[in-house]
């Protein structure tokens, strides 16, 4: 029998013990017991998502029937009369994330580059990195009542001076807390995709007289940049889902707004508000497809983003 | 051609502007941290951690109750997480390139980024409805399906980066194929799946979103899964959102220790990577 | 390996055996629902541990809450300011009964320089809450507040964003007092409010009017007191300005009690009653042999609400709620007769 090889998967079926048709020991129980609860748990898994997939649509059938696609296009909540439409919130949701993604992307390809370019090993860069990390772990409850008690204040004063209704909470702030919250994870994709980017570009580019900004500029910024993307891409999927500490600082309020000094509501932050007293089948379900619309959105920008760094890391490998 | 002195000038204003940018960072993260250490630490004493909560009005008043819950759904929602996660990890990294395996780890990557909000639902139709009551239980699922995905990658990336050899000298040496998994594979790589699990038990650590609806909150000690409980992310929302001056100051200083809690964790992370990470 | 194998099957072994033990334990009743009456039921409850040993885990998560958590069959009893319809009585799967258990009055709360104490008028606070009056110094305001120097101040309202009790009775008492308020917004625990941010629970406004100046909420008389906040005077039917008191509620409860005690208190014809008035109560199905309830378990629920309406009126008065009036008292007395265990009456 010839060895198997080393390498890495050549695209064909990989060269484990599991797939070569002939193992010996393939008739004994504990073999055949072993791999069949491989397989099993494999399953499971795939049948875990669907029945989630499914329970979102079977329970938001009703509201799906009443309202059809009106659903995503009309603002009105109206509990009383029995009218629901998600606008509102779909918009609220959109703001914040896409606010919070913009104030992070400075801070997040600093230290990209920081980390990336700039000081790669030593005890300063790691520390911060570990620091960075921390800010990661921190959980979002505690970021929702810190902001609540000592940003909102602080927004409020700002707004005061600036003349604008002093609610304190509100996009506005929902979005810089958030801010926070993603940074450590497109700042530490970032800075692993830049730390890849070959050396004999950057080389080439010194030898050519460049200097180090420019270096960053053409060369490693453009090679990194599908990763970089992919980073903001998972970022912005995280922001898209966050529940508590937006609810905390969003103001709770169910109108469509595009100010962003307004109160507002998110989809996540209505079902943490309105689920547990939803009366009447309709509202409840109505809640429920709010869940299965935040579930596909943030399941699509997830998936784009992982799918952008595998492609990354096939590319990486054909050197 | 740009003026060499401009360029050198830019060259330096930009790293300075990098720097400035990324220890900016650590404001937030250090105006946080002084907060919550300087509002939690006049809170804490041995009656914070023995007590229950007390009603409005009522001085004193603890947070057992919510220590002791979050301990107990973190360990339920690991028995749920860590056996199914384990062992579809170790599935998806021997089982590379097969069609099913593509398709658990894209299952794998869209359950790690459902909303948190959105598993609370789906705990409270699958668990809380049929039983009928609000439980410990139900905010064990929701917590261990939001853990399943970081054990299980976290077991493949592990697995995958022992190299064949080893695999291949136990095989050569007789040792049937599940055995060189379960001995010799699975423990070399133990430190760092134990360390995803740590990171997935201080991620659900912090949750609070999935139990509104499903652990519901209790102002007593409960140690029985099929009964509602309560959990340090749980009292810091209710807390919180009060004018009670007593009130808050309990949710700072239960977010103390809360913040204490991750921050051990990820101490623990990284001693177990230095002390147990075999190397190849 | 196995070792690690062992010890967790101990543990886990260890933790069933305490689970099977406990559950056989005291009973334990389940509530939810208003966040009005939140201060004086948990004060209850503890009271009711500490003299019988049964403990009640009641969950403030709005009158909503309780509700549906009761049409689910996920709690034993709910607590609600807001009565339920026949419409969502007729979704229940069980005829539900409903017991007050005090009185409490809703009231305007502000957060103004000086905490001024001011009056209003009905059409002034639909008004302010409709988005019309968006500040502070307007006309109307001042006309019938001459001692006061209103600040140019904006009026930020603030409501409910969970499904509230306290909401429907404040929303019930603007439709009976302004056509346009029920046109536009009606009566309800979760509207589709025109202006205003929202905080969860009574506890979730009180805490934002407390941060912003300039805010305005409506909230129980409690959360307003036990933060030293400014409650409004508000004129009645009769013309009065009244302080929202536990005399002044008590004297708006002074109505003719339907059987179901189910009736609105708002707009009290009483002329020295407070116009914001309520009952709340809990609401728990007649027939208490479903899912599995044990009798036992219906027993204790009833002695309980019991205890609630004749024992534990006690401690309404310090917490600043008003004691039910004996006619209350009595119908629940007998409504409680009437509850059955699989249709025979549980109290004898």
């Amino acid at each position: 029998m010839e060895t198997p090889s080393l390498s890495r998967s050549n695209g064909l079926v990989r060269d484990t013990p599991l797939t070569r048709p002939n193992i010996s020991s393939k008739r004994n129980f504990p073999e055949i017991f072993f791999r069949f609860t491989l397989f099993l748990s494999g399953i499971v898994v795939l049948l875990l998502i669907s029945a989630i997939l499914l329970t979102l649509i079977l329970n938001a059938l009703p509201s799906i029937k009443a309202f059809g696609l009106e659903f995503l296009s009309s603002s009105t909540w109206d509990p009383v009369s029995g009218k629901f439409g998600s606008l509102a919130f779909i918009v609220g949701t959109l703001l914040t994330s896409f606010l919070a993604l913009i104030i992070s992307i400075p801070f997040s390809l600093a230290i990209s580059i920081f980390l990336g370019e700039y000081y790669k090993k030593g005890g300063l860069p790691s520390t911060l990195g570990s620091t960075i990390e921390l800010l990661s772990g921190i959980p979002s409850i505690i970021y929702g009542f810190w902001g609540l008690l000592i940003l909102a204040p602080i927004v409020r004063a700002m707004e005061m001076k600036l003349g604008i209704v002093p609610y304190g909470v509100g996009i506005f702030t929902a979005s810089i807390i958030l801010a926070i919250m993603i940074i450590p994870y497109s700042a530490s994709l970032g800075r692993d995709v830049i730390n890849l980017v070959p050396s004999e570009l950057k080389e080439g580019a010194y030898a050519l007289g460049a200097t180090r900004f420019e270096v960053i500029k053409k060369i490693v910024v453009p090679y990194a940049r599908s990763g970089i993307i992919a980073g903001f891409l998972l970022s912005l999927g995280r922001a898209l889902g966050e529940t508590m500490a937006v609810t905390m600082v969003i103001g709770n309020a169910n109108f469509f707004t595009l100010n962003i000094f307004s109160p507002a509501n998110t989809m996540a932050s209505i079902i943490a508000n309105e689920f547990t007293e939803a009366t009447g089948k309709l509202y409840l379900s109505s809640l429920i497809e709010i869940g299965l619309v935040l579930f596909l959105i943030t399941a699509v920008i997830n998936f784009t983003g992982k799918w952008i760094i595998n492609r990354l890391d096939i590319r990486g490998s054909k050197k | 051609m740009k003026n060499l002195k401009f360029r050198i000038m830019i060259d330096k204003f930009f790293i300075i502007l990098i720097a400035i940018l990324t220890f900016a960072i650590i404001v937030p993260l250090f105006a946080i941290l002084f907060y919550v250490v300087k509002q939690g630490v006049s809170v804490i004493n041995w009656e914070f951690f023995v007590s229950l909560p007390a009603p409005i009005g009522v001085k004193g008043g603890g947070i057992s109750n919510a220590i002791v819950g979050t301990l107990i759904l973190i360990f339920l929602s690991a028995i749920i997480s860590i056996p199914l996660g384990i062992t579809a990890g170790i599935f998806l990294s021997e089982y590379n390139s097969s069609r099913l395996s593509n398709y658990v780890r894209l299952s794998t990557e869209i359950l790690q980024g459902i909303p948190s909000i959105v598993m609370g639902i789906i705990a409270y139709i699958w668990i809380v409805k049929p039983i009928g009551r609000f439980s410990a239980l139900s905010g064990a699922v929701a917590l261990g399906i939001m853990m399943l995905p970081l054990v299980v990658k976290s077991t493949e990336e592990n697995l995958r980066l022992i190299p064949q050899s080893l695999r291949e000298a136990s095989l050569a040496l007789g040792v049937p194929y599940y055995r060189t998994i379960l001995k010799v594979v699975l423990p070399a790589s133990l430190s760092g799946i134990l360390t995803g699990i740590l990171i997935g038990i201080a991620r659900v650590a912090g949750e609070t979103a999935p139990l509104l609806f499903t652990a519901f909150g209790s102002p007593y000690m409960n140690v029985n899964i099929l009964k509602p409980i309560n959990s340090l992310p749980l009292l810091i929302f209710n807390y919180a959102s009060s004018p009670y001056h007593e009130w808050q100051r309990i949710a700072w200083g239960a977010s103390f220790v809360l913040i204490v809690f991750v921050l051990i964790l990820s101490l623990m992370t990284k001693g177990l990577t230095r002390k147990w990470k075999t190397e190849f | 390996m196995n070792n690690f194998l062992k010890i967790s099957l101990l543990v886990t072994g260890f933790f069933t055996g305490i689970n099977l033990f406990a559950g056989s334990m005291k009973i334990e009743l389940l509530g939810a629902g208003a966040t009005f009456p939140y201060p004086l039921y948990s004060r209850m409850f503890d009271v009711y541990a500490k003299e019988t040993g049964v403990r009640v885990n009641y969950q403030a998560i709005g009158s909503g809450g309780g509700i549906r958590q009761l049409l689910s069959k996920t709690v034993d009893f709910g607590g609600t300011d807001a009565f339920m319809f026949e419409k969502e009585m007729k979704e229940a799967d069980g005829k539900i009964l409903h017991i007050p258990t005090c009185l409490g009055a809703v009231v305007v709360t502000y957060n103004l320089p000086g905490k001024p104490e001011l009056r209003f008028t009905p059409d002034i606070i639909a008004d302010i809450f409709l988005g019309k009056i968006k500040w502070w110094n307007d006309r109307r305001i001042q006309a019938i507040n001459p001692d006061v120097k209103l600040p140019h101040q904006k009026i930020v309202v603030v409501h409910r964003s969970d499904g509230s009790g306290t909401t429907f009775i404040f929303t019930d008492y603007l439709s009976k007092v302004s056509q346009e308020w029920k046109k536009r917004v009606g009566r309800g625990k979760s509207l589709n409010w025109p202006v205003g941010i929202g905080g969860k629970g009574n506890p979730g406004v009180a805490g934002l009017v407390k941060q912003m100046m300039g805010a305005i909420g409506y909230v129980e008389l409690i959360y307003a007191m036990g933060n030293d906040m400014p409650v409004g005077i508000v004129r009645n039917k009769s013309g009065n300005y009244i302080k929202p008191s536990i005399e002044s509620v008590s004297y708006a409860a002074n109505v003719k009690l339907p059987a179901d005690t189910r009736v609105s208190l708002t707009d009290t014809d009483a002329k020295m009653g407070y116009p914001i008035s309520s009952f709340t109560w809990l609401i728990l199905y007649k027939e208490q042999n479903y899912k599995n309830r044990s009798r036992e378990r219906a027993e204790e629920l009833l002695k309980m609400i019991s205890w609630m309406i004749h024992n534990g009126q006690i401690y309404t008065k310090p917490l600043h709620y008003a004691p039910l009036p004996e006619a209350a008292v009595k119908r629940g007395e007998e409504i409680l007769r009437t509850v059955t265990f699989d249709g025979n009456p549980l109290l004898k």
